[in-house]
């Protein structure tokens, strides 16, 4: 298992550094840049949703806290990027720690209402904080990165730094995911009865990894508000909270790779359509995007539940498995030995739910 | 578990393949240019300007002669201007008439013989009104089609959120949002065209201290709009001797207002200022008819289009309201510069479009691609040379919003020409007495 993740760790760090030279124009790598940082949305929700099994509608709350504070330390306190950047994450883990409690005594529905709750609170703290904030007509002057006087103005630089973070990040993920706390999780996703039954603090579990998805998050967003250089409330919005909730269930929910997956997927879709869709239909604009993205929702929810990558090993799999079946009945069939073999063995249900 | 893996690692392959399949699709519109001169061609090959046939007709002779861009060819490829503008979302309403408006003005201007003899190319993009969108199209629009300047966006968060990536590009960028902050402090590569709010808030209250309005009720919706209105309002209504007595917000969603409404007529105001775009605005007038509120109601500038006038029905009538004056064109005295190239506008606009978007929106669109067309027959295609004759050669130059006159420290260069008091009188625009 360990084996194997270094292998794919390193092929993935080979191939993120070397697209920018593959795709040299700063529009692609711009693009590359916000696979990034959804891509450390995707994943952080990934832990959460996938993992724990506890639905999130308002995760652009904790990107937009994170955006934010390190917006407003540094644009109107002057304060040192990377210590804001700190600063914002302790204070949206804060925030995370606050709000678990109460929110996790919901459970089901009543959870993803209390996160989408929470969503809408901080999208309209944002737009009538005026003072701090300011307001509807946005956060100006965030400046660039830098470090020791190298400064992450460049497309390709900031590229780096971005996908930098989230492979430090997917590698933390990892190794929560094959933890004691990883199989916490998992038992609470099952069966919270049943994990508390056996011994598992799952309250404690559930609100560290709010935590730990919610730093994520608000790492993401000091690293839009330090590429952007300018925010405003609507980026932050509930459509966000739902952009990432797509990544997530696209990429498979039970799966930290499918999350960035996800992320890559949704958003050069995204840009494709917005692109392609105006030149095939004239009069047509980006609307047809979000048609696009339902019809990829409802298929992927309906023929692969467990998300498009996990979901086409499991077609694979099955193809085997049924191919080998066929193999199987047909030798059956030939020698006329047994009669009333079920021909599908009640075990592809199994596989199905794996 | 160790065919999954691999299997994802295959699939992360393959998403990186789509990849290059987007590069493969975005790279495809780039050699269109090189062959694009003959679509131009026969729309400049109009019985009424045979001559300018002439340039065009030879450029893919050339081309091909000499396929390898030496100079003379490249300055024949059309003139590739960007039009980002919001096409979809909550902003459609800004983004379709600008649209329309700078596809009519392409079909113009290269009906005429195009800029010096040599086509114009619209490359328009759709910000979805979205402002991480908005980057991302503008960086596709300088990297990927490689424009010479870019109209737009249409809104004034997106305009400021790609104000970083146009001054990083160098690349003249003419806006159609209002805000203030966009040319202020003045950016070297950013102009706009719409008055600010200052200029449109002056109008109003000096109409409103004309008329004796002197205890003000005021209601703005909680975007951006509405904050920059209620920030200018406070600045200009002291000097005026106008004093604020209500100060309430709604929501640009929201579906009544009546509660705040409410309120503002308790503090028994001369007059009730609401600063928002419809629908709001327009529940807004609703509710006043509806609680039988006597005073009279201004508006904002963002009710300046027929979705207003449709929503609110008779409770429209008699809302007064600082705006451009191509709502009135008709009515203004012959003696106005702008009166002509309204009315011009206006016909070619309903000509093509559904009237009913004929708006001042359009009209800051069609003043961005001007002032860049203008500029382009001086400087040539060089972003630099270009950015310096926008800023040097737009001088009194008549649009559809006002009279322009850039300089090195003014990037929108209206003045008081550029706003007039309008009223709705039985679902029409007149000019307010």
């Amino acid at each position: 298992m360990r084996h194997q993740n270094r292998i794919i760790l390193s092929a993935l760090f080979v191939v993120i550094g070397v697209l920018p030279f593959v795709f040299t124009s700063s529009y692609h790598i711009s693009v590359m840049i916000f696979i990034g940082i959804h891509a450390m949305l995707a994943i952080g929700l990934c832990l959460l949703m996938g993992y724990a099994g506890q639905v999130s509608l308002g995760h652009a709350a904790f990107f937009g806290l994170g955006a934010y504070a390190s917006g407003i330390l540094t644009a109107s306190y002057h304060v040192d990027p990377w210590l804001a950047m700190g600063l914002a994450a302790i204070f949206t883990g804060l925030v995370a720690f606050i709000i678990g409690k109460p929110l996790f005594r919901l459970k089901g529905n009543n959870l993803a209402m209390g996160t989408l709750g929470f969503g809408i609170i901080v999208y309209i703290m944002l737009v009538e904080m005026t003072d701090l904030t300011g307001g509807p007509s946005g956060l100006r002057g965030v400046p660039s990165l830098s470090i020791f006087g190298f400064t992450f103005d460049k497309d390709i630089k900031y590229f780096y730094l971005v996908w930098a973070l989230a492979l430090l990040f997917l590698i933390l993920s990892l190794n929560i995911v094959n933890s004691r706390v990883g199989r916490a999780l998992r038992s609470i996703h099952g069966s919270e009865i049943a994990a508390e039954m056996l011994g598992v603090d799952t309250n404690k579990y559930k609100i560290q990894i709010l935590i730990v998805s919610a730093v994520y998050a608000s790492v993401a967003g000091s690293l839009y508000a330090h590429y952007v250089t300018f925010l405003s409330p609507p980026p932050f919005g509930f459509k966000l909270s739902i952009e990432v909730l797509v990544m997530v269930v696209i990429g498979g929910l039970s799966s930290v790779y499918g999350a960035i997956f996800g992320a890559a997927a949704t958003t050069l879709l995204s840009e494709t359509l917005r692109g392609t869709v105006p030149k095939l239909l004239s009069g047509a604009g980006g609307e047809y995007e979000i048609v696009v993205f339902g019809v990829i929702l409802m298929v992927v929810m309906i023929f692969m539940p467990t998300g498009l990558t996990s979901g086409t090993l499991n077609l694979v799999r099955r193809w085997r498995q049924e191919k080998a079946l066929r193999v199987e009945t047909r030798e059956a069939e030939d020698g006329n030995a047994v009669t009333g073999v079920p021909r599908v063995p009640e075990g592809r249900t199994a596989i199905e739910d794996n | 578990m160790k065919q999954p893996k691999w299997l994802m690692v295959s699939l992360l392959l393959v998403l990186a393949l789509a990849a290059l399949a987007v590069g493969a699709c975005t790279a495809t519109p780039t050699p269109t240019p090189t062959t694009a001169p003959k679509p131009p061609a026969p729309a400049a090959a109009t019985p009424a300007k045979p001559a300018a046939t002439a340039p065009a007709a030879t450029t893919p002779a050339k081309s091909a002669a000499t396929p390898a861009a030496s100079k003379p060819a490249a300055s024949k490829e059309p003139y590739k201007i960007g039009g980002l503008f919001a096409i979809t979302g909550p902003a459609s309403s800004l983004g379709i008439p600008e649209r329309n408006t700078v596809q009519l003005l392409e079909e113009q201007i290269n009906q005429q013989g195009g800029i010096n003899g040599t086509p114009v190319k619209m490359v328009i993009a759709d910000t979805e009104s979205d402002e991480t969108k908005a980057v991302l199209a503008a960086k596709k629009l300088i990297d990927e089609d490689k424009v010479l300047a870019i109209v737009g966006p249409s809104q004034s968060g997106e305009s400021l959120a790609i104000a970083d990536t146009i001054e990083k590009a160098e690349i003249p960028l003419v806006s159609a949002a209002a805000s203030i902050k966009i040319v202020d402090p003045v950016k070297k590569w950013i102009f706009k065209t719409p008055q600010s709010d200052s200029l449109i808030v002056q109008a109003l209250v000096d109409y409103l201290k004309a008329k004796g309005y002197t205890k003000i009720g005021w209601l703005s919706v909680s975007n951006a709009f509405g904050d920059s209105g209620k920030v200018e309002f406070e600045k200009a209504a002291p000097g005026a001797g106008l004093t604020t007595v209500a100060k309430e917000s709604f929501g640009a969603n929201d579906t009544d207002v009546t509660a705040q409404l409410t309120r503002v007529k308790a503090a028994n105001p001369d007059a009730i200022v609401v600063w928002a775009i419809p629908p709001a605005a327009a529940i807004v007038s609703k509710n006043v008819a509806q609680l039988g509120i006597k005073q009279p109601v201004f508006q904002s500038h963002g009710i300046g289009n027929k979705q207003f006038i449709d929503l609110a029905g008779t409770a429209a009538n008699g809302v007064r309201f600082p705006v451009g004056k191509l709502l009135v064109a008709d009515s203004l005295s012959g003696s106005d510069a702008q009166k002509k190239v309204l009315q011009e506008y206006a016909k070619g606009y309903t000509a093509k479009f559904d009237a009913n978007t004929l708006s001042t929106f359009g009209g800051h669109a069609w003043d961005g691609f001007w002032i860049v067309a203008k500029a382009l027959e001086k400087s040539g295609p060089d972003r630099a040379k270009l950015r310096d004759a926008i800023e040097s050669n737009t001088k009194e130059f008549v649009g559809i919003t006002g009279v322009f006159s850039f300089s090195p420290t003014e990037h929108n260069g209206l003045d008081k020409r550029a706003v007039t008091m309008v009223e709705i009188k039985d679902g029409k625009w007149v000019n307010a007495e």
